[in-house]
């Protein structure tokens, strides 16, 4: 319950941050919302030897459309995305996960950016960003990297994100008419890790085939992954029960589950089959509708 | 009497019946709870705990050299200093032993190994994280049936040469030949093996204390949660050596018990022997961690049990045979004539002639303990299992739950009636329960409803439970806690002005004493609730008693409230002939005053006898208006109830949704309406929990697998259904306001209910049990197994 | 051990403090502060006994350091009450029973203020919904949506006749 002692920053800009993290590489750690890395500092499973508090660096929470992409802020809270009308009337994908993140006081004060650089193996966000195509921007006092949300999950716990870096932004590609998204989580009560989630994208072509899908799964590997055997049986085909279950089993043969609490390892596989059938459901209904 | 009277006394007065919103609330809800984290003495150090992360292991050596280097850590206490004081053992409240601190071993993960003393909790945590002690790992056993195989290793050796075996203790209720030859000669048996789990009771607030030994005056002042005050209190003595009169437990705002606050943890001990040893006041707080995962477990019952019946479903007989795991010592707070606590109360409500009951108690290396989470004393086991049986009984032979139980039920005009294994039931009326249950739900509607949904393949689920209670220990005759008798004592002392003092045994932890004990006050004697003082937790102030825990407080101090009550009222008669020149037998009495017979307006006030009793009273007559009772309940309570729970099952994901719960419960006379929908509610609560979501596990090698609120899944509001409760009253014959005690009702009927509602959504699959927690996986594989996932 | 200086306003209080950056909010609160009513209920963020509202959010203050809260506005359960006028809240807790023991009510009770400032009219499921993240072990809930119903019917009328006292009259 009690922290270890650690030393304590709060830089004013984005250059300092950059600055702290390139004269104390290795030592230092960010603290955005915190809900993810207190805890682990409480139970002195992380004991980092300087925290950098970014709560003074301006110009990191704006949600804004570009042409080709929603622009998140890294330090955007989950609540404050929930609330984003262009996410409530139009990214209904990113709506669904930022209502089933931990509970609302998580919600107040968690960042999406901590959140994904964090990278839970149960999360919930990285489902979402591997389904979306994401890109996730990091900056250094070398200048921009932008990462494909694909390229970002390593392993558990472990991101492509170097010491020096900051993690500025989250780009959601532009929904185009004809595209719905879903996230499916099953938890064993509100506000737990996922025992199982997944995010799907559909898009329709005029003839009403499923020209191109993401889905990203979380809680079923080492790392969230891409269900790429998924989204190559759905591709090309008329949207059905029968194809989402066939992409469904195609997820699950692609999951590496753990047997744990949360499950053993048979009925993991059986809710990655379970969970995508139901988000293609629906993200298709959402496709239809947006027309 | 079987129907709810109007209150007897006014809405001003608030007696019996009146739903008085609680005198306690004001200082809860604006922070200014008095809680035992908030309480500080000028000086204090603190204490933190060293914990083992092995479940069996030989210490090889501790190391503080470092600890002992940060400023601030004053000392580090382990094993080998208590034992120069003889104080590294300590009993339990089970007539067992438990160990401090270890000298060689440790027997469970999280086991408490050294403390440390310093200036603040932070620093006593950074000394905690410096201690090194260098463990070699033993032997783990956590399935108790392999604890009881012949060449298990032999966890206590420390038990006398006769006792060098797992086999803590062995105790049977009823007659084994009967209930064989029942089974025998049935023409229907069904049995089943049925695995409650071990759980956690987990109230929000965790155990603490603060120590405070104040050496010129040779007092030792222990500031506590506990919900049984003097027992710690003469346990202390004992233990310790010092004075009684010279120890003084006080428990401050508690923040949930449920029997979690019974025990004596090692971390009291430590505290109160850091005190002794430098001469400040010492805090002890424990984690949310720590808690889970040292402290009083319960459940962990394996039990087998054969139920026989006629063809047309009247049962026989009942034969049950469990082992009892216990973690490394028996310390579960059961009185000293039942290890297994009422666990014999499984005939349940039914009516038939013979039983067999024997437990097997077993140590694993695991923390002790078996009755810590508001279940009565093993109840809840004992009703989970008859109400499971008599399901499958049920289902075996193709009648309606409901009927079979009806048919089965106990009669109200059987009552006081001799259960085979020897309970009398003081009353009941298990039939207009079950009813009021199944008219409220529409039960027949659902049934029809369900046969529909069977048609298409969807999955819903009835489960009925009708449990009886057996609540406040006890009679003397029968039940002793380390040989203290289990009744209890009220005080009450009425002032001049007519402002009442009382004192009660009992311990609230959040049921609402200060408003129930003022209630039943003001029904006896008429004065207004908010004129009456509820003091308790000052042991030095406080009448003895047992403490608060198996719904025993209305049954036992509530009594003695009344008791002593009724000594008052009869002086106060004797002062109101005084005062009125009539004599005794011409006087009528209605709460709040003595009138003469026939001249309503000639009369006294309580209030006018209360002051007499100070300025005007006969010759003779000794000065004061108070009285202590001390009450030895001539038997047990049997609350009870009938609960109906409507279950639908995803076939998708397994997920258990509970549409609706209705509980009708009967706890005879009830105080205060609106405080025992809350019990109520709560119960339903912490019976939700172990259905579906709560389970304590250890992996081969004494790992918990639950120990924090990540993996100990506590429901929500939003996990919570919306809960239906109803009433009917059957009054004790035997108690003084005809009450039963209810705490713990809803804890006992709601698994079984559940549990029964979700194998009868499944059953036409093949499915007899599923043991609890419910949980998505289990219902899943089930499923998957059958082909339909 | 080098500490930082913060300066934080709690209940409308401006504080001064120099602190170890470990120091968790809940802590600072209790023992430096001597706000005892926010409590600790657990140690892994999931309990909600700590709750309380930073620059009007509400938030879990033991997954929350006391730097964090420098020149930050904090508001405790003490800070509820204009005494001797309880704030709705807390008067519907007492008139519903939503409470038992008391130890997860001042959480409760800043939760659902904050749930009713973001959301006046909830319906029951928003209410469960939001109080998740509080965890209660002796009400099972039931009347503590009842609480907060009343509350907000109250703090919607109360509102209402604000506004109200405060149209413009009509003309002619």
């Amino acid at each position: 319950m009690i922290p270890g002692q650690f030393d304590y920053v709060r830089p004013g800009n984005l250059d300092e941050t950059l600055r702290i993290l390139k004269d104390r590489e290795g030592e230092a750690k960010l603290l955005s919302g915190g809900y993810s890395l207190i805890p682990l500092i409480k139970l002195r499973l992380a004991q980092p030897a300087l925290l950098v508090d970014l709560r003074d660096v301006g110009g990191l929470d704006g949600i804004t459309m570009t042409d080709d992409y929603l622009s998140i802020g890294a330090r955007a809270t989950h609540r404050q995305i929930h609330e984003a009308p262009i996410v409530r009337d139009t990214y209904l994908l990113l709506h669904d996960v930022t209502a089933t993140i931990g509970d609302p006081q998580v919600r107040n004060w968690g960042t999406i950016g901590g959140s994904v650089a964090h990278a839970d193996p149960a999360s919930d966000w990285p489902a979402v960003l591997i389904a979306a195509g994401a890109t996730i921007v990091c900056r250094s006092q070398t200048g921009d990297r932008s990462i494909p949300a694909r390229d970002f999950f390593l392993d558990t716990f472990q991101t492509a994100i170097e010491p020096t870096e900051v993690l500025t932004e989250i780009r959601m590609p532009r929904r185009p008419k004809g595209t719905g998204g879903a996230y499916e989580k099953l938890e064993r009560k509100v506000g737990d890790f996922a025992t199982a989630g997944v995010a799907a994208i559909v898009r329709l072509g005029t003839d009403g085939h499923i020209t191109s899908a993401g889905i990203g799964v979380t809680g079923l590997a080492y790392a969230p992954f891409a269900a790429t055997d998924a989204e190559e049986v759905l591709s090309g085909n008329a949207p059905s029960d029968a194809l989402f279950r066939h992409a469904g089993a195609a997820a699950a043969a692609q999951s590496s589950p753990v047997g744990d609490v949360r499950g053993p390892i048979e009925y993991k596989r059986a809710m990655a089959a379970e969970l995508t059938l139901r988000a293609l459901r629906r993200a298709t209904e959402r496709a239809l509708a947006y027309a | 009497m079987t129907t709810e009277a109007e209150p007897r006394t006014s809405a001003a007065i608030g007696g019996m019946g009146h739903s008085v919103k609680r005198k306690e609330d004001p200082r809860f809800i604006r922070g200014k709870g008095e809680y035992i984290d908030d309480f500080n003495l000028p000086g204090q150090l603190w204490l933190d705990i060293v914990r083992s992360p092995y479940a069996h292991a030989t210490i090889k050596g501790i190391d503080a050299t470092e600890a002992l280097k940060i400023p601030g850590v004053l000392a580090v206490i382990t094993g080998a200093d208590l034992e120069k004081a003889g104080l590294h053992w300590m009993p339990t409240l089970a007539g067992d032993k438990q160990m401090v601190l270890p000298t060689d071993t440790v027997m469970y993960q999280a086991q408490e190994v050294a403390a440390v003393i310093a200036t603040t909790k932070y620093i006593a945590a950074d000394g905690v994280a410096a201690v090194t002690v260098d463990y070699e790992p033993l032997p783990v056993i956590v399935d108790p049936h392999k604890a009881m195989e012949a060449d298990a290793f032999v966890l206590r050796p420390d038990r006398g040469p006769d006792k060098q075996t797992n086999h803590i203790w062995h105790w049977e209720s009823g007659d084994r030949a009967a209930a064989d030859a029942a089974i025998a000669a049935a023409e229907v048996t069904v049995s089943e093996d049925i695995y409650i789990p071990r759980i956690h009771v987990a109230s929000i607030e965790t155990c603490g204390c603060v120590a405070d030994w104040n050496a010129v005056r040779g007092q030792l002042t222990l500031h506590m949660t506990s919900q049984a005050p003097h027992a710690i209190r003469t346990v202390l003595a004992l233990v310790a050596g010092l004075p009684e009169q010279n120890i003084r437990v006080i428990t401050h705002d508690i923040g949930g018990g449920f029997g979690g606050k019974v025990p004596v943890y090692p971390g009291y001990v430590l505290a109160v022997v850091a005190s002794l040893t430098v001469g400040k006041p010492v805090k002890w707080i424990e984690d949310r961690s720590e808690n889970l995962q040292a402290d009083s477990f319960a459940r962990d019952y394996h039990i087998h049990a054969e139920l026989s019946a006629t063809k047309e479903g009247k049962i026989t007989g009942l034969k049950v045979k469990t082992l009892a795991d216990h973690g490394y010592t028996d310390a579960a707070a059961d009185p000293s004539k039942f290890p297994a606590g009422l666990f014999n109360v499984i005939t349940g409500s039914y009516d038939f002639p013979d039983a067999f009951v024997e437990v097997d108690g077993v140590y694993t290396n695991k923390p002790p303990g078996g009755v810590a989470y508001r279940c009565s004393f093993r109840v809840t086991e004992a009703v989970h299992a008859i109400e499971r049986m008599v399901d499958i009984l049920a289902h075996d032979i193709g009648k309606d739950p409901a009927q079979l139980r009806m048919e089965n039920f106990i009669q109200p005009e059987q009552f006081p009636y001799k259960t085979p294994t020897g309970w009398s039931y003081d009353s009941g009326n298990y039939g207009r329960a079950l009813q009021l249950a199944m008219d409220t739900i529409d039960y027949a509607g659902l049934r029809r409803e369900q046969a529909e949904k069977r048609e298409r393949g969807e999955l819903m689920g009835i489960g009925i439970c009708s449990f009886t209670e057996i609540v406040g220990a006890g009679p003397s005759h029968d039940f002793d806690i380390i040989g203290l008798k289990m009744n209890d004592g009220v005080s009450i002392r009425v002032h001049p002005t007519g402002k009442v003092h009382a004192y009660i045994s009992s311990q609230t932890q959040g049921q609402g004493h200060e408003t129930t004990y003022a209630q039943i006050i003001a029904e006896e004697l008429g004065f207004p609730v908010q004129d009456i003082k509820i003091e308790y937790g000052d042991t030095d102030t406080a009448p003895y008693g047992l403490g608060t825990y198996g719904s025993r407080s209305t049954p036992t101090s509530g009594a003695a409230a009344s008791m002593a009550s009724r000594k008052i009222l009869a002086k106060s008669r004797t002062l109101a002939a005084h005062l009125l020149e009539a004599s005794e037998d011409d006087l009528e009495w209605e709460p709040g005053k003595f009138s003469v017979k026939g001249s309503p307006d000639r009369f006294k006030t309580i209030q006018e006898i209360a002051f007499a009793a100070y300025t005007n009273f006969p010759q003779g007559m000794e000065m004061g208006l108070e009285a202590v009772d001390y009450y030895d309940p001539p038997n047990l309570t049997f609350p009870f109830g009938s609960y109906i729970c409507v279950v639908d099952i995803d076939k998708g994901t397994g997920r258990v949704n509970i549409r609706r719960f209705v509980a009708i419960d009967d706890c005879g006379n009830i105080i205060n309406p609106m405080i025992v929908d809350g019990q109520i509610h709560g119960g339903l609560n912490m019976g939700l929990a172990p259905a579906l979501y709560e389970e304590i596990t250890y992996d081969e090698l004494g790992n918990n697998m639950a120990g924090t609120f990540m993996d100990y899944l506590l429901p929500t509001a939003v996990e919570s259904p919306a809960w239906e409760t109803g009433k009917t009253t059957t009054p004790s014959p035997h108690h003084p306001i005809g009450a039963k005690g209810v705490g713990e009702s809803a804890t006992v009927g709601a698994p079984p209910a559940i549990a029964n509602a979700v194998v009868d959504a499944l059953w036409h699959l093949g499915v007899r049990n599923i043991d609890i927690p419910i949980t998505p996986q289990k219902v899943w594989a089930i499923l998957h197994e059958k082909g339909l996932a | 051990m080098s500490t930082q200086h913060i300066s934080v306003t709690v209940n409308g209080e401006a504080h001064e403090a120099d602190v170890e950056p470990r120091l968790l909010l809940v802590h600072f609160l209790r023992d430096n502060l001597g706000l005892t009513g926010t409590h600790v209920g657990c140690d892994t963020s999931n309990c909600g006994a700590c709750t309380i509202h930073v620059n009007g959010e509400s938030a879990k203050s033991c997954t929350m350091l006391a730097v964090q809260a420098d020149g930050r506005e904090l508001k405790t359960i003490e800070g509820m009450a204009t005494e001797p006028t309880l704030h709705p809240l807390q008067q519907a807790f007492w008139d519903q029973h939503g409470l038992q023991c008391g130890f997860c009510t001042p959480g409760m009770i800043m939760q659902a203020a904050w749930l009713l400032d973001d959301n006046p009219a909830p319906s029951e499921a928003e209410i469960r919904e939001g109080i998740s993240g509080n965890l209660c072990r002796c009400t099972g809930y039931v009347n503590i949506v009842k609480a907060i119903q009343q509350a907000a019917g109250e703090m919607a009328a109360a509102a209402e006749t604000q506004t109200a006292g405060t149209a413009p009259v009509a003309a002619g």
